[in-house]
């Protein structure tokens, strides 16, 4: 019998296996590590107080945070209430007929359409049929609808996780399903309507082609939210591409960076409150 | 018990579908005022889902059908009868302990704030009542405001018999109330189920024999969703009637 070569050739198969799988981790951390410092390092010379709050003219960026901030802000106020509420339906009332099957299944390819595909129909409809033109307002429409899957995915998962013994509980007590679902089940569910909207933050952040059709370029400072604007990741896409003075390439990096750090601050406050409601 | 009008619960012909399948077949049953009732038999048996006939706790499932009479003092739970209202007199405990993820004294609190309580001082009388009839007080008392998930499994349990004796109730359902518990824990429930029974009419439904024989006063003995016996809990488990009874009590099947 072979018995006695086996062990020895699982333990080499294993050792292999394992060092593969750390080889496959150094990689993908340096390479972040590489993206991370590469950026930093180009953009951090510039990076001051004065960057952030001078206007576009003067080399600043401080219109383009605003307008990612009205953007996001808009956005998340819209889809939201929306997703959540959808979410809630969706689990805890809605159950398994064919109409809800095929509305998941929508819900489960809204998720999957290339972002551009939005910001064609956002144009469409949001800046020409209903005459809101390139503007803030617009594009918050046109993300939000972008967003809404996420959101609806991301709270429907976290409703699954809370236990059916704390629903029966409450009922068994004689509380309504409202009751419960206000009292009970949406606490629990929390921190995950909180990732929800934290990842909602992150994908309107991050965006960018959908954004430069509904909102536009404008560099002026946003006057209200029925104004164009341009948001952190159009600014960078044009800085880079028309980079007409020598020091727009600075600027680029510079303004990467900030949206690296923000992205950076946003995961860590999601990360806290978490544990934080975790802990309790 | 005598048969008539004095029964607290009476259940007259009850069936019960689960979409084709019919998991409760013709079922006759009555529960005494202070009765306590154990309901046994084999896993799927239809016991547990029998039990939550009584708090319509079976709603909860769609596909859920129920056919004849359950009634409470005379009245049919299944006709008009709100069924909040149903529940905060049918209090339910449940197999695994399952306190609320707040502090002990919200959990005890919540059912009546739900009925819209809010006086703050009989709220905190009711608390201290429950917690010494469900024998929990003393180990309790000096934090109220911790989390009830950091009591220890036995008294968790007790915590939710005590939140469901702060609804007032005037039955109390159990589902293998123990089946989650070590033997210690398991002792000091049966011990409050003796002194529950003064105050409430209790039916219990439990896996192991000697537990129906130590704290009912009658026995249920249910098989492929029909009630084959049902009588005194001395006499059932010394001398039962049917065949299939002795053979389950002396260990042949289930």
């Amino acid at each position: 019998m072979k018995k006695n070569m086996k062990p020895r050739k699982r333990k080499i198969i294993d050792a292999l296996l394992y060092g593969i799988m750390v080889a496959a981790l150094a990689g993908v951390s340096v390479l972040l590590l590489c993206i991370l410092a590469y950026i930093l390092k180009s953009g951090a010379g510039r990076l001051n107080l004065a960057f952030l709050i001078r206007s576009a003219q003067e080399g600043g960026i401080f219109p383009m945070i605003l307008t990612t901030l009205y953007v996001v802000l808009v956005s998340l106020g819209i889809a939201l209430p929306v997703g959540i509420m959808t979410a809630i339906f969706l689990h805890e009332y809605a159950g398994n007929s064919g109409g809800i099957r095929l509305l998941r299944l929508a819900v489960e390819t809204l998720a999957g359409i290339p972002s551009i595909l939005y910001g064609l129909f956002g144009l469409l409809l949001f800046c020409r049929v209903f005459k809101l033109g390139q503007s803030i307002i617009a594009g918050a429409f046109t993300l939000s609808i972008m967003i809404l899957p996420v959101i609806i995915r991301t709270v429907e998962e976290s409703l699954k996780t809370i236990p059916n013994s704390f629903r029966e509980a409450s009922l068994s007590l004689g509380a309504t399903k409202l009751q419960t679902l206000v009292h009970i089940v949406i606490p629990e569910a929390l921190p995950g309507i909180l990732t929800a909207g934290i990842l909602a933050v992150g994908r309107v952040v991050g965006e960018s082609a959908p954004v430069l059709l509904t909102v536009g370029i404008a560099q002026n400072m946003p006057k209200s939210i029925f104004d164009s604007g341009r948001t952190l990741t159009i600014h960078l896409y044009y800085l880079t591409k028309e980079a007409i003075n020598p020091e727009d390439f600075g600027i680029a990096f510079a303004t990467a960076a900030v949206l690296i750090i923000l992205v950076v601050i946003i995961n860590t406050v999601a990360k806290i409150i978490t544990q934080s409601f975790r802990r309790r | 018990m005598s048969e008539g009008v004095m029964n607290k619960l009476d259940v007259k012909g009850l069936d019960l579908f689960y979409g084709e399948v019919q998991a409760l077949k013709k079922i006759d049953f009555s529960l005494g005022r202070q009765e306590v009732s154990a309901l046994i038999g084999p896993s799927g048996c239809g016991k547990s889902t029998f039990l939550r006939v009584f708090n319509r706790m079976n709603d909860l499932i769609p596909s859920c059908r129920i056919q004849g009479e359950v009634l409470l003092d005379g009245e049919n739970i299944y006709g008009t009868m709100d069924v909040t209202e149903l529940r905060t007199r049918v209090g339910m405990v449940f197999q695994k302990p399952n306190p609320f993820n707040m502090s002990i004294f919200d959990n005890l609190a919540y059912g009546k704030r739900m009925q819209g309580l809010r006086d703050k001082r009989k709220l905190a009388e009711l608390v201290e009542v429950s917690l010494k009839k469900a024998a929990l007080w003393e180990e309790v008392k000096d934090r109220l405001k911790k989390s009830a998930q950091s009591l220890s499994g036995g008294q968790q349990q007790r915590l939710c018999i005590a939140r469901s004796i702060a609804m007032e109730p005037e039955i109390i359902l159990m589902d293998e109330p123990t089946s989650a518990l070590d033997p210690i824990a398991t002792g000091r429930i049966e011990e409050l189920i003796g002194e529950l029974k003064r105050e409430y009419s209790i039916i219990i439904v439990t896996h192991a024999m000697h537990q129906a024989a130590r704290v009912s006063d009658r026995t249920a003995f249910f098989l492929l969703g029909e009630l084959i016996e049902y009588g005194n809990t001395k006499t059932l488990f010394t001398n039962p009637r049917d065949k299939r009874t002795e053979d389950y009590i002396s260990g042949r099947f289930g």
